[in-house]
């Protein structure tokens, strides 16, 4: 019931309500006040692929509430002497009280969830899905727009194994979203999600031309073409480096536009955007401790203080 | 029913009609009746059909097949009747339903997927999204599923 795999495990209300939930947990995530909800509490951090913000982002959610984390690693562990996720889960499932789960193949997150009785969040299986780094994009675009609502929303780079566009499409449509995709042809959309979103009403447009939009857009949201999911390298190389957002292409765009990146970057985004008003990205990875802490609380049913003293 | 005479009437058995022309082998291989079985199996392809156009016609002799074999055949089949013969007469006429979901039936085709590692031990999911369309996805990775590959995708 806790578990957090797709974003179609929350509904629009929940979402509002974890967000405003990370709101009031902004002083502890900030580690200006201490709450320790959690305490007593044990989160299996497991990572067989690499991480920086998901894994240290929700270890730091874990220890501001008081809780404690359990890190397991594909390397240095019996993952690496060949044992079963399914085998992996059941020890986790007597050591912890909740797990957040990272792995390269696609479903991983899903079978985990149905190989245990703790709570599971998907911190990102394969190119799927990636709900707790859309609960964060959702929170920063709220907290710069006041809103979810009726947004044109610009995505750009890696659609097709961009597992946090997958996840924040979903969400936006949702909430009236009008996104524009942008990607080069064999980076598109996967399809089954492209029919989802426009079944969920959502107004999609497609393109592989980043300029035109950047102008009428709410909030762009850069991804990296990620190297390591492309199954031939000639692929990778056709494509690598056809996006680069720079502060001269933003000298048009809205006052308030903000943008984002689940970061890593690499040439996608030109360090000169740092400096604009625009650039969102960085304090996009820190709204990831506030919203991975009411995360947490929720999938470990404990409630939230309307009130947090610093 | 001219058609059905293509074959000789079988005394006990499962008798499958109106299936989409030229899918008589797939039926065969989704119910696993396609290697190491004894039971003689009569097939018409091709035959006339006043509703379909052209169908293929099966007829399993001495085995009644449960609900369970035939509700596989929803992935190809959806629309094929079913009768269950004993001493030459129709003891029973099954339909084929489409649950809601897939387990251990087919296998998902994704190369990613976490159900890849055949030593992972929970069943294959998949999820009937739509009937008309057929639409079926994994319900652990959520890829679509290609209906004309499927039945390579048989447990």
């Amino acid at each position: 019931m806790g578990d957090l795999i797709t974003m179609d495990d929350l509904t629009n209300e929940e979402i509002l309500q974890v967000l405003d939930n990370a709101r009031r947990l902004l002083p502890v995530a900030k580690g200006e006040a201490y709450l320790p909800l959690l305490q007593g509490k044990v989160l299996g951090n497991l990572f067989f692929e690499n991480s920086t913000r998901t894994r240290m982002s929700f270890e730091t959610a874990m220890k501001r509430l008081g809780g404690e984390v359990l890190n397991l690693s594909s390397i240095g562990s019996s993952v690496a002497k060949g044992e079963t996720l399914y085998d992996t889960m059941q020890m986790v499932d007597g050591y912890a009280d909740i797990a957040v789960i990272r792995h390269p193949n696609q479903g991983a997150a899903q079978y985990s969830a149905d190989a245990v009785e703790i709570p599971v969040l998907n911190g990102g299986d394969g190119a799927g899905n990636h709900p707790t780094q859309t609960m964060l994009d959702l929170f920063t675009i709220r907290e710069a727009h006041g809103s979810l609502k009726d947004l044109n929303v610009m995505m750009v780079g890696d659609l097709r194994y961009g597992r946090t566009t997958h996840s924040l499409s979903h969400a936006l449509v949702r909430f009236g979203a009008k996104i524009t995709l942008v990607s080069p042809d064999s980076l598109r959309m996967p399809e089954e999600i492209v029919s989802d979103l426009k079944k969920h009403g959502g107004d999609i447009n497609e393109t592989e031309e980043m300029s035109s939009a950047i102008d009428s857009a709410d909030v762009i949201y850069m991804t990296r073409i990620q190297k390591e999911r492309f199954p031939d390298e000639d692929e990778y190389i056709k494509v690598a480096g056809i996006y680069k957002l720079t502060k001269d292409d933003l000298s048009g765009a809205k006052a308030e536009m903000i943008v984002m990146h689940p970061l890593p970057r690499v040439n996608e985004l030109h360090a000169s955007v740092d400096s604009t008003r625009h650039a969102r990205y960085f304090q996009q990875a820190f709204n990831g401790v506030p919203t991975r802490m009411a995360l947490l609380c929720r999938s470990l049913g404990v409630k939230i203080p309307k009130k947090v003293k610093k | 029913m001219t058609e059905m005479r293509r074959v000789t009437a079988i005394c006990n058995g499962t008798a499958i009609d109106h299936i989409p022309s030229g899918h008589a082998l797939q039926v065969l291989k989704m119910l696993r009746l396609d290697v190491g079985r004894s039971n003689p199996i009569s097939m018409v392809m091709n035959a006339p059909s006043g509703k379909m156009g052209r169908k293929d016609v099966l007829k399993i002799e001495d085995r009644e097949l449960n609900q369970e074999e035939l509700d596989r055949l929803a992935l190809i089949a959806p629309k094929a009747s079913v009768a269950i013969i004993r001493n030459y007469h129709v003891a029973e006429k099954r339909t084929i339903e489409l649950g809601s979901e897939l387990i251990n039936i087919v296998r998902c085709s994704f190369s990613n997927c976490i159900t890849k590692n055949s030593r992972e031990p929970l069943p294959h999911k998949l999820k009937i999204i739509s009937a008309e369309p057929m639409e079926i996805r994994c319900s652990y990775c959520g890829k679509n599923q290609d209906i004309n590959e499927i039945v390579d995708f048989i447990i």
